[in-house]
């Protein structure tokens, strides 16, 4: 591969160097990773935080800290974690970074407002910042539900209000992925030709586009009746507090599934890569996503069985619900089935992806007792929903930023990095995993409510082992992110494609230059064809 | 009193229906999914097969999950119009949801606080509001959970079947005291609880 000048080395403007050629650059690369670092630094204090809590709950008592600390503890964990990490994790790092190169163009459609996006999501953690340092952090879970939220006396405003500006980086971003992926394809790429990644960020877009207002409108709503108290969710002055709660998940669940199907496109990328084998099922993956999209903007009520909803409202969104299960199912499916007669090669992405599998089953299957009508009834609010969603978010979308960051790391900075500590990180990752939520499926069906200070003899002994797991699950994040972070010390050599991908950003450098292409990228007719990376690496065939 | 179907066991019969087809799913995408890892790893299997998709396979694992889906659907359902419906002849109670306590109002009147005291075998109906915040009254060995929210009357209802003490928590996040928002419920005799309705407690 001929020398060719990376976007890490764009001529700088006269009067910006360095880091301020970063700071106003129109690159979506560069934004891409002005993203992840930023949304690394939030996600490492949001797993302290966790381990904060987890710590406090270890034993019987008061441990380390006061309830009302507590309290703030697990919000800002909520907080942080959902709208700072999760909600942009994939599309604002990946998304932003791969998007237009593997449509083979050489940017986004709206390289200012993909700035200004950045911006914004700088804007609100500062203000979540100073929410902190102001009249105490909010006391009210991530979930800010009236009228607690209305009549505590912490700083829920600031708070409220850095959601809300987060949100408006969120939908800025969907805006330009989908206007992108419509005007900026390259000629011979059609919609069935799009790498499965893309498509998913499609289907996200859409849903961050259109659900994203709901909740800011919510939010304001909030904070115009901690103000003046206008009344709206007050039942004592003709309001309704259930009408939050609907407002509320009309977003926030259609927002799980804005965490979650990009981390599916992931996967859908890299089992077929390390198997050499075409995805099976293209089209299906393509339709589940956009089912999940849609089918999953209308479960939202299924978080309120217990609210005093009328048991019509329950009958509809348990349906629903089991509906929306079967598009997760079919890709579960096609991801196994693509392994089977593959040549397999083992891979720490690959590794975290079986694991992301396995995890995001056991998420995907204890949902079903949630959507349950009855059962429900009997888990809801208590430590299996607590479970259940981790293992969705962070054994689903968590491991999935993980495998996409082992996956394109020699692609984003040139590098490769150690195997086998990655190895080690993984295992004592997932092990701590289980380790640590497994106890808690047992300790809900136990009876253990979630968000509690504190609790009775008989949850002791779970508790403790969560602690315990606790510790494994940090160490392993410190090990993965230490070993990515030793291989800047290495030469910057990887080859523009090492694994054996057939999508294009495997065709350019690594890492790519300014324009993402140097020629013209050829379009295959099917994104996930192989023939040719097995003829290439065949005995006798051409090695890079 | 052997006519009133118990809600507890159609709740969990309904758990055991969801979480064992869940454990067999698993078990089968794990271990095919490590034996394809291990049989077609790559020094022992170097040519991959070129397989896009299959239609048939696609549909059955359409079908098959969506009729298990629903059949999950239908026992929840189930359980839940059990935990519902009330039977004829219950005995009403009202419960007080307030920052941070319970308070339980008897049909004569009397109230007792965090303790609520019940008759064995006696159907009984928890007539549910909130003085203040969103609470949410759980009692776990009884599979009932109801939020109890201001300007809202809910309700919830269950059939303790054998005499002791069960748990009772708030679950719906209320603030400082949330965790200490405890409580008890005393199943006792027929005798021994109108002989406790009659006591002065003041």
């Amino acid at each position: 591969m001929k020398a060719t000048a990376s976007f890490f080395e764009t001529p700088e403007p006269a009067r910006f160097k360095g880091i301020l050629s970063w700071l106003i650059t129109l690159d979506h690369k560069r934004i891409g990773l002005m993203y992840l670092f930023v949304i690394l630094f939030w996600f490492l204090l949001a797993i302290f935080l966790g381990g904060l809590i987890r710590l406090e709950l270890m034993f019987e008592g008061q441990t380390i800290m006061e309830p009302e600390i507590y309290n703030s503890v697990f919000t800002l964990h909520g907080v942080i974690m959902i709208f700072l990490f999760i909600i942009p994790a994939l599309p604002a790092v990946f998304g932003n970074f791969f998007l237009p190169i593997q449509i083979g163009a050489d940017d986004v459609f709206f390289p200012k407002l993909n700035l200004l996006s950045w911006y914004l999501y700088i804007l609100g953690g500062i203000v979540a910042i100073i929410s902190l340092f102001s009249d105490g952090f909010p006391d009210t879970g991530w979930t800010f539900y009236v009228p607690f939220s209305i009549s505590t006396n912490t700083n829920v405003s600031t708070a409220v209000f850095a959601a809300f500006i987060l949100g408006m980086a969120s939908m800025l971003t969907g805006l330009n992925f989908i206007t992108t992926i419509h005007r900026m394809r390259r000629p011979g790429m059609g919609w069935m030709q799009m790498p499965l990644f893309t498509w998913s960020l499609y289907a996200t877009s859409w849903v961050q586009l259109l659900a994203t207002p709901v909740v800011s409108i919510t939010l304001v709503l909030v904070i115009l009746e901690r103000f003046f108290s206008v009344g709206l969710f007050d039942a004592t002055r003709g309001g309704d507090p259930i009408l939050y709660q609907h407002l509320f998940w009309m977003y926030s669940h259609p927002a799980v599934y804005i965490m979650i199907l990009p981390g599916m496109g992931v996967i859908s990328e890299i089992i077929p890569v390390f198997a050499r084998k075409s995805i099976f099922g293209y089209k299906a993956i393509v339709i589940s996503s956009l089912t999940i999209a849609i089918a999953g903007s209308l479960v939202w009520a299924h978080h309120m069985y217990t609210s005093g909803m009328s048991d019509t409202a329950v009958f509809v969104f348990s349906l629903l619900t089991f509906i929306v299960a079967i598009p997760s199912a079919i890709k579960v499916f096609s991801w196994v089935s693509t392994l089977y007669k593959g040549s397999i090669e083992m891979t720490p992405p690959l590794f975290l992806s079986l694991c992301f599998i396995y995890l995001f089953s056991v998420g995907g299957l204890t949902g079903l007792v949630l959507g349950a009508a009855g059962p429900d009834i009997h888990v809801h609010d208590t430590h299996f929903v607590v479970a259940h969603f981790h293992f969705t978010m962070f054994g689903g979308t968590g491991f999935a930023f993980f495998a996409a960051l082992h996956y394109w790391w020699p692609k984003m900075f040139g590098r490769m990095y150690n195997f086998k500590a990655a190895y080690i990180g993984a295992i004592l990752l997932t092990g701590g995993f289980m380790f640590h939520y497994v106890p808690m499926f047992v300790l809900g069906l136990m009876g253990m409510p979630r968000r509690y200070f504190d609790y009775l003899p008989q949850f002791a002994q779970g508790n403790f082992y969560a602690g315990f797991g606790a510790v494994f699950i940090i160490l392993g994040i410190v090990i993965m992110m230490i070993n990515l972070g030793v291989s800047f010390k290495r030469e910057r050599d990887a080859a523009a494609d090492p694994w054996g991908g057939t999508t294009l950003e495997w065709m350019t450098p690594s890492p790519p230059p300014l324009h993402n292409f140097v020629g013209e990228p050829v379009v295959d007719k099917y994104p996930y064809d192989f023939t040719r990376v097995v003829a290439k690496h065949a005995p006798g065939g051409q090695e890079d | 009193m052997n006519e009133i179907v118990n809600p507890v066991h159609l709740v969990d019969q309904s758990f055991y229906f969801i979480i064992g087809f869940s454990f067999f799913f698993l078990f089968v995408i794990t271990c095919v999914m490590i034996w394809f890892v291990i049989r077609y790893r790559r020094s022992r299997h170097p040519v991959p097969a070129d397989i896009r998709g299959n239609l048939g396979l696609e549909l059955v694992w359409i079908i098959i999950p969506t009729i298990i889906a629903l059949g999950m659907f239908v026992s929840g359902w189930k359980s839940y119009t059990g935990l519902r419906t009330v039977p004829k002849g219950t005995m009403e109670i009202e419960a007080l949801a307030q920052s941070f306590s319970w308070i339980f109002i008897y049909p004569n009147d009397k109230e007792s606080e965090n303790e609520l005291v019940v008759p064995v075998n006696t159907p009984v109906k928890l007539k549910m509001t909130s003085l203040d915040v969103l609470h949410s009254i759980f009692i776990p060995a009884f599979r009932v959970k109801v939020d109890a929210v201001q300007g809202l009357n809910t309700y919830a209802w269950f059939l303790p079947q054998e005499e002791g003490e069960y748990d009772l928590f708030c679950t719906e996040y209320c603030g400082t005291g949330h965790s200490d928002m405890t409580g008890t419920v005393r199943v006792v005799s027929r005798e021994e609880y109108d002989e406790w309705l009659e006591e002065d407690a003041w």
